[in-house]
């Protein structure tokens, strides 16, 4: 009987031939993350165990960036319990502000996360590198203490449901409306405990950006995982930027899923999320009349190059309505750099916005952006819980990045060809 | 025997991490403080309403959302002894059986108990009895593998326990 890619990667780092959805497991690790929130509990737990040394320094990842650069001194505070512990434990991939970037922007462009390998953060969104063929999961502090420790984790091995996508992409729809559409069709408990695979010609011909911003948004369908089996696309992407040998593993054609469910992205139009749940879906001719405040361009979902690059040629040679305030954050040192070469930047405050240092920030209402009451933003974000971004009685909607720079110009939300 | 007994404070589907504690309170990572803003954008008052032993009930997806570990944490600081839902998400369901806070996945419970009923709870058998309705439901028991981790009081317990069996 044959294994899905995921059961696959799960056997290999548990040391067995076969395993089967619902067993339990306990696996190595190849990468464990953790960042400015996550880290410092982690830590706690990590001391209470009585170690000297994690398991091995060049397989943790420290980033801080969520409440980066330090928005207040309790957040300092946790920023310096991360920092003194990676050089006390000399851990290699400590990233400090001015070298970090949003770590599921970062980890992947570092070459970190590689096809056939199990990754673990202590962040949800961990299930980003999914688009490298990798089975990355969000896990919380005390299990990412644990596996400093041991370098390994238990797994129920999760079952999976087959997403494949047929037909042609509409102008202005990305990986972010099909992970959206995806959501408002399964809702955010449709794939709970379970890995999402996604597949078909359209995810073939997907950019390595947008698969990303897929993967990402697995977690809010519930998933353990999400993830796309390896290509000529992953391969060209990790040309010259994987930092350890990878294989592959693939799903045999008689692989058992939980599911299959087919979508015609024919159908598909650039995709909104409404308060205050990621299933909450509409296509963009159905949102009406929706006046807004802010508007954020960035996260780990959506603040990368191919992000960065439609919003600009949205913007260009237009200014941000006079009621919106606009953020752009790139998603990493590199990744604004080269928005800055590319002349993307001078395009933006040109166009009267502001452009950030990479940082989570308004995302979960951290700061660099966060809602009064009654405020409503339109975001490039994951998430539009109540209070997400601020104020309890604050709003915020969730589309691509076409979207968000149509909408910034237009001050309400607004399909892309409202402004060209 | 593990017996819990308070009051119900009944939520709906999909309570989010963000509304269990939301994240302007994550810089400091201080259970107590943390218990204070417990479920505080649904119910301002939550903390200050609620007694040592109470139980929470919600229906689906529990814990959606981030994987702070504040949120178990939060909850279990605040006094409640339990959390009673149809079914929670994963990465919640983790946490919480990582630093010991008991859960129950129990459909009929979720439906059945209103606010303000007496619960009283045996975490061994799975038995949830309604004081107030006179009603029993049970929840499915937890894998052999994680009672132990329950048993050894919490993850980090447990892995103490494994590497001072290593020679």
């Amino acid at each position: 009987m044959g294994m899905t890619a995921a059961e696959k990667i799960i056997a290999a780092h548990a040391g067995k031939e076969t395993v089967k959805p619902g067993e339990l497991v306990k696996a190595k690790v190849d990468l464990i993350l953790g960042n400015d929130i996550t880290a410092p509990v982690a830590i706690r737990e990590f001391k209470k165990i009585g170690l000297n040394k994690v398991f091995d320094p060049e397989r943790i990842v420290l980033v801080p960036d969520h409440f980066t650069p330090n928005k207040d001194i309790a957040s300092a505070e946790q920023a310096k319990i991360m920092k003194e512990f990676a050089r006390e434990q000399g851990i290699t991939h400590y990233y400090e502000v001015g070298r970090m970037g949003i770590e599921h922007a970062l980890l992947p462009e570092l070459g970190l996360t590689l096809p056939g390998e199990i990754i673990i953060g202590a962040d949800s969104h961990t299930c980003t590198y999914g688009a490298l063929g990798a089975l990355a999961t969000g896990i919380g502090s005390t299990d990412m203490a644990a596996a400093m420790a041991l370098g390994e984790t238990w797994f129920k091995v999760p079952s999976t449901i087959k997403f494949v996508y047929q037909g042609e992409l509409n102008p202005w729809v990305s990986g972010k409306d099909l992970i959206l559409y995806t959501i408002g069709q399964i809702g955010v408990d449709g794939a709970l405990y379970q890995s999402m695979e996604f597949t078909g010609p359209v995810i073939r011909a997907l950019s390595m950006d947008s698969r990303l911003a897929m993967c990402n948004m697995a977690i809010e369908a519930g998933a353990k995982a999400g993830i796309i089996e390896p290509d000529e696309i992953t391969y060209a992407y990790l040309e010259g930027r994987a930092q350890r040998e990878y294989r592959g593993l693939f799903s045999d054609g008689d692989a058992i899923y939980a599911q299959e469910i087919e979508f015609n992205v024919s159908e598909i139009e650039p995709q909104v999320a409404f308060p205050h749940l990621p299933e909450n879906t509409r296509g963009i001719s159905e949102v009406g009349e929706v006046p807004l405040d802010q508007v954020v361009i960035g996260s780990c979902t959506n603040g990368r190059l191919e992000d960065l690059r439609i919003a600009a040629e949205l913007l260009k040679g237009k200014k941000v309505h006079p009621h919106i305030r606009l953020i752009v954050i790139p998603g990493t040192q590199k990744i604004y750099q080269q928005a800055m070469k590319e002349g993307l930047l001078d395009i933006f405050i040109e166009a009267e916005a502001a452009v950030s240092t990479p940082t989570c920030g308004p995302c979960l209402g951290g700061h660099m952006g966060v809602l009064a009451k009654g405020e409503r933003a339109l975001a490039t974000t994951n998430r539009n819980f109540v209070g997400r971004m601020g104020h309890p009685e604050s709003e915020v909607y969730l589309c691509n990045p076409a979207v968000a720079a149509a909408s910034a110009v237009t001050g309400k939300i607004s399909a892309p060809e409202e402004v060209l | 025997m593990t017996i819990l007994n308070g009051k119900a404070w009944k939520f709906g589907d999909d309570v989010d991490t963000d509304v269990i504690i939301p994240a302007r309170h994550l810089s400091t990572s201080d259970p107590d403080e943390l218990a204070k803003h417990c479920m505080e954008d649904a119910d301002p008052q939550f903390f200050n309403k609620i007694s040592k032993g109470d139980i929470m009930v919600a229906r689906k997806n529990f814990g959606c959302g981030s994987s702070r570990e504040h949120a178990p944490l939060a909850i279990k600081y605040a006094g409640i002894s339990c959390v009673i839902a149809d079914s929670f998400a994963r990465i919640f369901y983790r946490n919480s059986i990582n630093i010991g806070l008991p859960i129950l996945e129990s459909p009929e419970a979720a439906e059945s108990i209103s606010e303000g009923d007496l619960i009283t709870v045996d975490l061994e058998k799975g038995l949830i009895k309604n004081e107030t309705k006179g009603e029993k439901y049970y929840s499915a028991p937890f894998p052999e593998f994680m009672q132990e981790i329950i048993s050894a009081g919490g993850l980090i317990n447990y892995v103490k326990d494994r590497l001072s069996e290593k020679p």
